[in-house]
């Protein structure tokens, strides 16, 4: 019976939590630390008080919203306005029925982007761009209630997102003699569609290029390493030039390749080749046993790798991937060396102009500001993703 | 015990002379024999006998460079049909169980019917479940490997095996990577697939299972088979120095 006072269950040592206990813990545990605490509150204080001066009284914002329609679309003829909003309008429709259908991510994504569009609609922007906020935001909504449970639309809506993408560049476009030649794209539609059209392609063929540097046969084996090894040696800029004026005498007779997509294919070409390495890195960390343990249930190559290696390995390189998509979104950038009116090239051409003159903190500070949302909006899905697959856990 | 009741006179695997180097080192040095249908196998040795090497080579996840292997009426060669459809017919299972961490149990055991046996998402999960319950864990189906323990674990690697329906179940030291209070409900499981009539061939140290369940016992050293022969000769009559000591020091601890 003595024995029992051995058993008994001891309590864990007292752990209080709460706000004061943390302050006392982190910022005021020595006497040192309270002064260090003291003095960055002092030099925050005056960082955020000289910000919060120019932002509210010295800056001269007029330059944003007199812009927003070229920063936003270049110079896209006004009366062809609706095709852009067509295509917004269409994937809004997309957005907010894959919302109803799956639950959990899909779902926090279209908050998130739902709250961009609501901001837009506070923001002091022209009452048209207002609109088109509200609009979408409706559309998003009314899908959602459409949507909701309907397992059965799923095939459709993958079907609709696949489609989306042919859609866009068709309205864009358009056809006649109604035509919007990639000329007049710019803007933030330019890099948006540099972007997504860049991480949508330099996925695949990085996934394809890291494969084929594993690969058994020596010749599919040489060609990837090759071709990464020269493209990871040449900065971004020369393959730009290099698309945008050797690629014209090399092509046949009076073809002419479209500027724009010129740019798409050297960013998704240099992109791949970085993600080739991120994806080979993932191949590599996979333990041996896996493959034997596909190869022991009959499991050929290409299925091993489609079922076995490749989920594990884009599991635990997500970071990098991601980090991949946000360079290649930031790197759209540099299309502006070749003659293309991107977000920050048109940022640059608006302060080219007499009436905006000495106003380059203002620009640049929003343009910054619309990189940052796009690039955090990626990083934050990622981390997402990576907790709805418990990865760390199995 | 020795002799199973299901053993027949059909000869399932056929090894005629297979050698095997690793670079310079010569690890199996002709290994010739014949395992029958319904027969059970123990191969034991010193580690780096080749005992492992040999039963890899059956499925081929080693490749041998000499002799011949002619498992259920096929030949092993380089034809990777041949390479394919011999891994259907032979189950194997391995001493650090190799679960697919990102799929669910469940999923570990269909994805070879499905995706190799074309068979549908149901009747596989049906015949999964079936067999987690056969191993007694129905109720980790839709747990993910790392969440149960190494002896549940190695018990869902043997149904992933049997999903397959396989002719030929080949163990690779199953039990020699779990904590000992785990070793016997492996080892239980094996049992009850021995009387069921599986040709099994088993790389292990557990001498008590052997001489239980085995009707043959083969002896690796250095590449090559020193001794065979059933249990009871294998334990109370060794022939060969060599073996004489290795059972010596296995029954001593």
């Amino acid at each position: 019976m003595e024995n029992l006072a051995f058993t008994q269950e001891v309590k864990p040592p007292n752990t209080q939590k709460g706000p004061v206990k943390w302050l006392k813990d982190n910022l005021f545990s020595t006497w040192y630390n309270s002064i260090l605490t003291c003095l960055g509150l002092v030099i925050l204080f005056f960082v955020f008080k000289s910000v919060f001066t120019w932002v509210f009284t010295q800056a001269n914002w007029k330059v944003i919203p007199a812009n927003l329609q070229i920063l936003s679309i270049g110079s896209y003829p006004l009366e062809q306005i609706w095709r852009v909003s067509s295509v917004i309008y269409g994937l809004a429709v997309l957005l907010g029925l894959s919302a109803g259908i799956w639950n959990g991510l899909t779902r926090q994504i279209t908050v998130a982007i739902g709250c961009i569009g609501a901001i837009i609609l506070l923001l002091p922007f022209h009452i048209s761009v207002r609109e088109h906020a509200l609009i979408a935001n409706v559309i998003i909504a009314v899908c959602f209630a459409i949507g909701r449970d309907r397992d059965n639309w799923k095939r459709w809506v993958v079907i609709g997102w696949v489609l989306s993408f042919p859609w866009t560049m068709i309205m864009l476009h358009g056809f006649g003699a109604d035509t919007v030649t990639t000329t007049n794209w710019g803007g933030l539609l330019l890099t948006l569609i540099l972007a997504a059209i860049g991480i949508l392609a330099c996925f695949p063929l990085g996934v394809l290029l890291a494969l084929g540097r594993r690969s058994q046969l020596p010749a599919i084996r040489w060609v990837s390493t090759i071709y990464i090894e020269t493209v990871r040696g040449v900065p971004l800029i020369t393959l730009l030039f290099m698309g945008s004026l050797l690629l014209p005498i090399f092509m046949p007779g009076d073809f002419q390749l479209d500027k724009v997509i010129r740019a798409m294919v050297v960013l998704t070409l240099f992109s791949a080749a970085y993600m080739a390495e991120n994806v080979r890195g993932g191949l590599q960390a996979i333990p041996p046993g896996q493959v034997e343990a596909a190869q022991a249930v009959g499991l050929t190559y290409p299925k091993t790798m489609l079922f076995i290696d490749l989920p594990q390995a884009l599991r635990s390189v997500i970071p990098a991937i991601v980090g991949q998509f946000i360079a290649l979104f930031k790197d759209t950038s540099l299309v502006s060396v070749v003659g293309l009116l991107d977000l920050l090239g048109i940022g640059r051409s608006i302060l080219g102009n007499p009436d905006w003159q000495g106003l380059q903190p203002e620009v640049y500070l929003f343009i910054a500001v619309i990189y940052f949302i796009f690039c955090y909006a990626m990083s934050f899905v990622s981390q997402k993703v990576e907790a709805d697959l418990g990865i760390g856990k199995h | 015990m020795a002799e199973n009741e299901n053993t027949t006179n059909d000869p399932i695997i056929i090894c005629e002379d297979v050698h095997k180097w690793f670079d310079d080192f010569h690890v199996l040095k002709g290994i010739t024999t014949t395992f029958k249908k319904g027969e059970k196998a123990v191969i034991c040795g010193p580690s780096g006998s080749g005992k492992s090497t040999f039963i890899r080579t059956i499925n081929h996840l080693e490749e041998h460079q000499r002799g011949t292997i002619i498992v259920d009426g096929i030949e092993l060669s380089n034809d990777l049909r041949n390479i394919n459809l011999i891994r259907q017919e032979v189950g194997m299972v391995f001493q650090q169980f190799n679960l697919f961490p990102h799929l669910t149990n469940l999923k570990n055991i269909t994805l070879g019917p499905i995706q190799v046996r074309k068979m549908s998402k149901s009747a596989a999960e049906e015949a999964a479940l079936a067999l987690l319950e056969r191993m007694d864990i129905a109720d980790q189906a839709y747990k993910y490997p790392a969440e149960i323990s190494g002896g549940q674990q190695q018990r869902v690697a043997i149904a992933r095996a049997l999903a397959m329906e396989p002719k030929i179940m080949l163990f690779d030291e199953p039990t020699s990577a779990l904590d000992p209070e785990m070793i016997s409900e492996v080892l239980d499981v094996m049992r009850e697939l021995a009387h069921s009539g599986m040709t099994m061939l088993v790389v292990t140290h557990e001498m008590g299972f052997a001489r239980e369940v085995a009707d043959r016992i083969m002896f690796f050293d250095e590449g090559v088979v020193i001794e065979e022969a059933a249990p009871a000769d294998f334990f109370d009559n060794p022939q060969h120095e060599r073996t004489k000591l290795f059972i010596s020091q296995t029954l001593q601890h």
